[in-house]
């Protein structure tokens, strides 16, 4: 008989996750004055300077891009969470049976990133009628007549409006968290009734959400980061966001049962259960530059000027801003991991694990970086103290949602029918 | 001509068969090998056979695959015979990529197939001696070669204390 597992989370992590919430809000604060004391003249002779239709970013722009970078990409790896369950369920896979309470728990970050999106699109637009974020949002752009009217915005303004852009949000997140809170009741009543009933309905569940998640996966990511870059267009960017959301939250989960395993927590998971995790974040490692690199080249190669424009303002445009980045992005994201992660040992040790994972949660926050950054920020984007300051409050509550979450059930899923099989794994 | 004898032990179950080779072992019997029909897991771990190094091989082919990719490219589109294709520079590494990926990937796959017949001995002439036809059905053999000397009774009431349902005897000429 498996008994049941419970995480019990010390004082000492609750407490430090308020302490890196409070840094992150201190240093989030501190970078706010310094960029507006320092560069508020600035601000306003380079809008002055700028083009027509250039806004010269703020203080206030570059606090809207960060939190809308963190919550994006968190936003993504909770409900890549809920995508994994679905996809075991579907599969019949009984390997991940011991370890499927923890990207269960992911997507408790779903609520809070959904207010978060919300408040950050519609304030700027209650307040000053257009969200600098989403260029598309200023309606001037949409009225003929208007010397700012922008005719292949204003083509696009069926889809792109902020009432249709605002519903189909919400429906994002009610979806996304409707189906997290449907598979974690089953996954628990489970724990509670045993049977298969529990097992079959988590099935359909599943197979749902996979239809749902579908569509959404991809049109989020048109919305939240491909409207960025309003004129621009690309057919691979669905895919290209969840390629990468994937990755991270594959990492996510397999960084947080290494850390869970080396506080004591599941023992019956063995280095068969990692090889498995390791070899899904090499894969889809490699998956991801698949994904860039078509889109890249295909821009490349073509060469028409409304096409690479994208890839002129990451590489060598905006005075060589993000040339950097932009390597450091296919170093980290894909280089160390495909040669780190290659050998069968390295998938099986912890310690690869670990480093492997953090790297790439740091290498796709930066892709997130890239996404988002060149349109809202132009040149102007920066690593200081705003940056680091609400990337770490973002990952403290990210953080304090989560191990709440993950506490509340037991970690091993007791009456789960293929737990036998996920006990005695062998690769 | 030279003809070997064989010891078989035919075993029903999977798990009487695991902890067989184990006892078989601790024994101090040498195992010649051990038929299935189907591939049982951590048999490689009771048998004692190390890890095949053959993905190494796959890296140093890959390897080459990518070397003479690259150096296939750059030469003939930038030195041999350099021509200007969609405005690129003659050496343009993203053009390139693809077929260096294709390389890559035929290279480890085939030096990979390769190195494996090589190294088992795969060849047409090559006869594989049957022991048991019912290893390709439901039963389990596990050949130990007879040598002179060899105490059949002991072996016999060896593999008969572990779980054997029968212990037969067989010559094969090779």
């Amino acid at each position: 008989m498996i008994t049941e597992e419970r995480l019990s989370i010390p004082q000492r992590a609750t407490k430090r996750f308020f302490f890196m919430i409070g840094i992150g809000l201190v240093l989030l604060v501190a970078g706010l004055l310094i960029a507006a004391n320092s560069g508020g003249g600035h601000g306003e002779g380079a809008h002055g300077a700028a083009e027509a239709g250039h806004h010269a970013a703020g203080w206030g722009q570059r606090l809207l891009a960060n939190l809308w970078l963190n919550n994006v990409y968190l936003t993504g790896i909770a409900v890549v969470g809920i995508l994994f369950v679905a996809i075991q369920y579907v599969a019949y896979a009984g390997w991940s049976v011991l370890i499927k309470r923890v990207p269960e728990a992911l997507g408790s970050y779903l609520p809070i990133g959904g207010i978060i999106m919300l408040l950050v699109f519609l304030l700027p637009i209650i307040f000053t009628g257009h969200n600098t974020l989403l260029h598309w949002t200023d309606h001037s752009l949409h009225e003929v007549g208007n010397p700012n009217y922008d005719p292949i915005i204003a083509g696009k303004s069926g889809y792109l409006n902020i009432t249709f852009y605002t519903i189909r949000m919400v429906a994002y997140f009610v979806l996304w968290f409707l189906f997290f809170k449907w598979l974690r009741r089953e996954s628990l009543a489970e724990d509670l009734n045993g049977g298969l009933n529990h097992y079959n309905k988590s099935i359909r569940l599943g197979a749902t959400f996979l239809v749902v998640f579908g569509v959404t996966s991809s049109m989020s990511a048109w919305d939240w980061v491909l409207s960025i870059d309003t004129h621009w267009f690309s057919t691979m960017f669905g895919w290209y966001v969840f390629a990468s959301w994937w990755v991270s939250g594959l990492a996510a989960t397999t960084l947080t049962i290494v850390f869970l395993k080396q506080m004591g927590y599941m023992k019956m998971v063995n280095s068969n259960h990692l090889h498995d995790l390791g070899k899904f974040l090499f894969g889809f490692s490699i998956f991801w530059t698949y994904i860039w690199f078509s889109q890249f080249m295909l821009y490349w190669y073509a060469n028409i000027p409304e096409e690479a424009i994208y890839f002129m303002e990451r590489l060598g445009g905006n005075n060589n801003h993000y040339t950097w980045i932009f390597f450091f992005n296919l170093i980290i994201n894909f280089a160390f991991p495909f040669l780190v992660l290659m050998t069968r040992d390295a998938k099986r040790q912890m310690l690869m694990l670990k480093i492997v994972c953090i790297a790439i949660l740091i290498g796709h926050w930066f892709d997130f970086y890239m996404m988002i950054m060149p349109g809202t920020m132009r040149g102007e984007s920066g690593f200081g103290l705003i940056e680091i300051g609400t990337a770490l409050t973002f990952l403290g509550t990210f953080l304090l949602v989560f191990t709440k979450e993950l506490s509340k059930a037991s970690l091993v899923p007791v009456n789960h029918p293929f737990l036998e099989e996920s006990i005695h794994h062998h690769v | 001509m030279t003809s070997k004898k064989y010891i078989l032990g035919v075993f029903e179950d999977e798990d009487v068969l695991l902890s067989a080779i184990e006892k078989t072992r601790a024994a101090g019997t040498k195992i010649y090998d051990v038929f299935s029909p189907y591939p049982i897991h951590g048999i490689d771990d009771v048998l004692g056979i190390q890890r095949s190094r053959l993905p190494i091989v796959a890296f140093f082919c890959g390897l080459c695959g990518t070397s003479f990719a690259l150096w296939m490219q750059i030469y003939m589109l930038g030195f041999d015979w350099p021509m200007i294709i969609g405005g690129k520079p003659h050496v343009s590494l993203p053009s390139f990529i693809p077929v260096t990926f294709e390389l890559t990937v035929l290279f480890a796959a085939f030096g990979m197939v390769i190195t494996f017949f090589i190294i088992s001995g795969l060849r047409p002439t090559l006869k594989v001696p049957v022991m048991d036809v019912r290893s390709t059905d439901d039963k389990y053999i596990m050949a130990i070669e007879l040598k002179e000397g060899t105490d059949i009774s002991k072996l016999n009431d060896l593999l008969r204390s572990n779980g054997a349902i029968e212990v037969n005897e067989k010559e094969v000429v090779k």
